[in-house]
């Protein structure tokens, strides 16, 4: 396959054991593939399960059954039943993830919280600072808050933080969940480019998008997360 | 070191293999089988008599398992049994490769002793014999770990409990071991002082690579420090796997209750 | 005359044998701690019991004692177990360091060189080195056992951080053929050098711990040291006011109560020796201050 990402009847429920065991199905049959430069966006309503698959792909939530394969150094792993180990593997070198909610690091100036996923990668830690104040700047973070722990930040400053960090890398696969929602109109304008930028370097990138517009200007494919709702 | 070069390494460093230790009728711990990688964080999760403290000695090689074994991969690049091991041999890896955190740091210092020579000491019983270097080697941990380099000559029984705790981890650390045992590390802390250490050891154990096991209760503790967890209780282990994934998606009963019962932040 | 009413040297024979037998085990492994079965002794713990029964043990008729605290001859203790031997072994004694066969001390070692043949047998209060930084036994045997002597460095780097240099001054601990750390019983670190490669066969007794540790002749006797602190032994800076002697250890004799003070050999033998040979010294009080000593 020359897929990045390659899902098979990915399947997700979970046992509620607290509630009696009540099962809740998730997603099921879950199936659909990226290639490098592609933009997948997920579409469906809350609660389709969009969240859930973007989570499976990253190895943040199990898959129960089915098969998520993730081409990493030149090799397939199958997501599903990869050891602990080769997720760290993926993660720190093939599959980067933007969430809604920037995890902060407490005591960590802005700027090295930005710079750290290159520095992991074996970037020189100056080189890495340099990228990071490029990204930040294009996002409009004023340079005074970039010695600052974002933790102090507004929900929206603290978003971009996040959106530098998960693109100041070079990974092969970025998962984007909602990331312009709580941006103005220009910072937007920023990440679309952003994504335009990391399509012609071939990277994969599935995404999650509420607002229609930027959901057009992003999206090579649409897949839609209905079809796999598990109805029990 | 970058830490990739340590997680990308292939060979296990701690290999535990059927582990379980009985006291009369009660076992402690039951078949406990896993391998800890280089660079590796490792988190064991439970209640009190869970027997997390128990794996613990019996993985230190301070408590003989009643059955099972457990094998490092010495600095040779052997992988040896530790049952099998002179005492010499255990202590010097004990001072040496290894280091362990109590959660008492009065368990790990010379509390009347100066913080520089409860640094020093290690480098000491290695054989390092030059009064001048031992002691700036001493004031370089102590700023490490961010404690004022004015107070080296101050026994730790004038220190605070957050600065007994970050002494002892450079009183662990000077010897640059490859794998850390700790014990509660943060237990006994207020919360302020609990984060300052946390993002200290979280810091310090990517910068050098470290491999670690952390006993802990708290599940934060072991968000914030390890990549992956094992659940225990009743002395098994019952679930186990990347941090984030035993956290964010339990699937044990046990483990769901545990992480159901953290008060949101 | 052997007074009728005790053994040979106060000591039954089975006492003394069993004694022997630590000995012999202690010379054998150079600075490590035999126990012994520690009998009571007509004296205080305290006041070289360990000393005693090391000496009563290896005695013989021919022997010829000295027995010296500090370095004196004529002090109660050096003369109470001179009398004793003399009384129960009835053995000569004397106190020329040269003549004596049998040297029991406490706290020095003489300035005369000792010679092979002679046995020099130390009273000891406390015979573990580590003791004060351990206080576990299991532990400090372990220690020994396994040659982990980085504590006895801590407490050498404790003295250079809090003094500026090495401020052990007595009890200075040793490394005995490369092997065991021991303590050299409270002398001044000044009589160090004099155990290493010496003639004489060096017993030590603690009574009270029940140990008993030995030095064979021509043994290796290194002090414990930094390198950037090395081994420096001390004197008080002045000659001997009584024989002029500037390359021994002196003792500081306060003379009225205005400050005023001489030093003289702590070694009364040595001195007395020296007078003899018409060497004099000012009888003038000198400053309290000391020198190194090389």
């Amino acid at each position: 396959m020359t897929a990045m990402i390659e899902l098979a009847n990915a399947e997700k429920t979970f046992t509620m054991h607290l509630q009696g065991g009540v099962e809740l199905p998730v997603v099921r049959g879950v199936s659909f593939h990226v290639e490098p430069g592609e933009c997948v966006v997920l579409s469906g309503p809350s609660g389709a399960g969009k969240s859930s698959i973007l989570k499976m792909i990253f190895g943040n939530y199990r898959c129960d059954s089915g098969r998520i394969g993730i081409r990493h150094h030149g090799a397939v792993i199958d997501l599903a039943t990869a050891e602990p180990r080769q997720v760290l593997s993926i993660r720190r070198s093939t599959i980067g993830y933007v969430s809604q909610f920037l995890r902060a690091v407490p005591r960590v100036a802005t700027i090295d919280v930005v710079a750290e996923p290159l520095i992991v990668n074996g970037v020189a830690r100056e080189e890495a600072r340099t990228r990071a104040g490029h990204l930040l700047r294009r996002l409009n973070i004023p340079e005074r808050l970039w010695t600052l722990p974002p933790s102090t930040f507004s929900g929206g400053e603290q978003q971009r933080v996040n959106i530098a960090r998960g693109f100041i890398s070079d990974l092969p696969i970025l998962l984007l969940d909602e990331p312009t929602a709580s941006l103005d109109a220009a910072n937007r304008a920023v990440v679309v480019e952003l994504i335009a930028e990391k399509k012609t370097k071939g990277v994969a990138m599935v995404a999650i998008v509420h607002d229609d517009e930027i959901r057009h200007l992003i999206a090579d494919r649409i897949v839609d997360v209905t079809s796999f709702a598990a109805a029990a | 070191m970058s830490e990739a070069s340590h997680l990308d390494n292939d060979q296990p460093l701690l290999v535990a293999d059927g582990l379980a230790k009985n006291y009369g009728q009660l076992a402690a711990c039951r078949d406990i089988s896993f391998s800890l990688y280089p660079g590796e964080v490792l988190a064991i999760v439970g209640e009190s008599g869970s027997g997390k403290s128990t794996l613990l000695q019996l993985l230190s090689a301070q408590l003989a398992p009643s059955a099972g074994r457990v094998s490092y991969r010495m600095r040779d690049g052997v992988l040896r049994d530790l049952a099998v091991l002179g005492e010499a041999e255990r202590r010097f890896l004990f001072r040496t490769d290894w280091g362990f955190v109590h959660q008492d740091p009065a368990q790990g210092l010379r509390m009347g002793v100066s913080a520089g020579a409860n640094v020093g000491e290690r480098l000491m019983a290695v054989g390092w014999n030059h009064y001048g270097k031992i002691r700036d080697s001493a004031s370089t941990w102590l700023e490490r770990v961010e404690i004022d380099v004015g107070r080296i000559d101050d026994a730790p029984k004038t220190y605070s409990g957050g600065m007994r705790q970050r002494l002892q981890i450079a009183r662990n650390l000077v010897t640059e071991p490859r794998l850390v045992f700790m014990d509660e590390p943060t237990g006994g802390l207020d919360v302020s002082v609990q984060a300052r250490l946390l993002d200290l050891m979280r810091n310090l154990v990517s910068e050098l690579g470290l491999a670690a096991i952390v006993v802990t209760h708290d599940l934060a503790v072991a968000r914030l420090l390890s990549h992956r967890v094992m659940v225990m209780k009743g002395g098994r282990v019952i679930e186990t796997g990347l941090t984030d994934q035993v956290l964010d998606d339990p699937r044990e009963p046990y483990t769901q209750l545990l992480v159901s019962s953290i008060l949101p932040p | 005359m052997n007074a009728p009413t005790y053994n040979f040297a106060y000591l039954d024979e089975q006492t003394k044998r069993m004694i022997r037998r630590a000995i012999l085990k202690a010379i054998a492994i150079p600075g490590y701690q035999v126990p012994f079965a520690s009998r009571e002794m007509p004296m205080p713990y305290g006041w070289g019991t360990g000393g005693v029964q090391v000496t009563a043990a290896i005695l013989g008729p021919d022997d010829v004692l000295k027995v010296i605290d500090q370095g004196s001859d004529d002090t109660t203790n050096a003369i109470s177990i001179r009398k004793f031997f003399g009384k129960t072994a009835g053995v000569a004694t004397t106190t020329s360091t040269t003549d004596a066969t049998v040297i029991q001390t406490r706290h020095r070692i003489p300035e005369a060189e000792l010679h092979a043949g002679q046995v020099l047998v130390y009273q000891v209060p406390i015979p573990e080195p580590l003791r004060f930084l351990e206080p576990r036994e299991t532990e400090t045997r372990r220690m020994h056992a396994l040659a982990e002597y980085g504590l006895m460095h801590v407490k050498l780097y404790e003295d250079i951080a809090r003094f500026g240099h090495i401020a052990t001054a007595y009890a200075y601990p040793v490394k005995v053929n490369a092997r065991y750390v021991m303590d050299p019983s409270p002398t001044p670190k000044f009589d160090n050098p004099k155990m290493d490669n010496c003639a004489a066969l060096q017993l030590f007794g603690a009574g009270r711990e029940k140990r008993i540790y030995a030095i064979p002749p021509y043994t290796t006797v290194v002090s414990l040291d930094f390198e950037d602190h090395p081994f420096t032994r001390y004197r008080f800076d002045a000659p001997c006011a009584l024989c002029g002697a500037d390359n021994s250890y002196l003792d500081e004799i306060v003379t009225d109560d205005r400050g005023g003070r001489m030093f003289v050999c702590s070694d009364t033998d040595f001195c007395e020796q020296r007078q003899a040979a018409g060497h004099h010294g000012t009888e003038r009080a000198a400053p309290h201050k000391e020198k190194a000593h090389v």
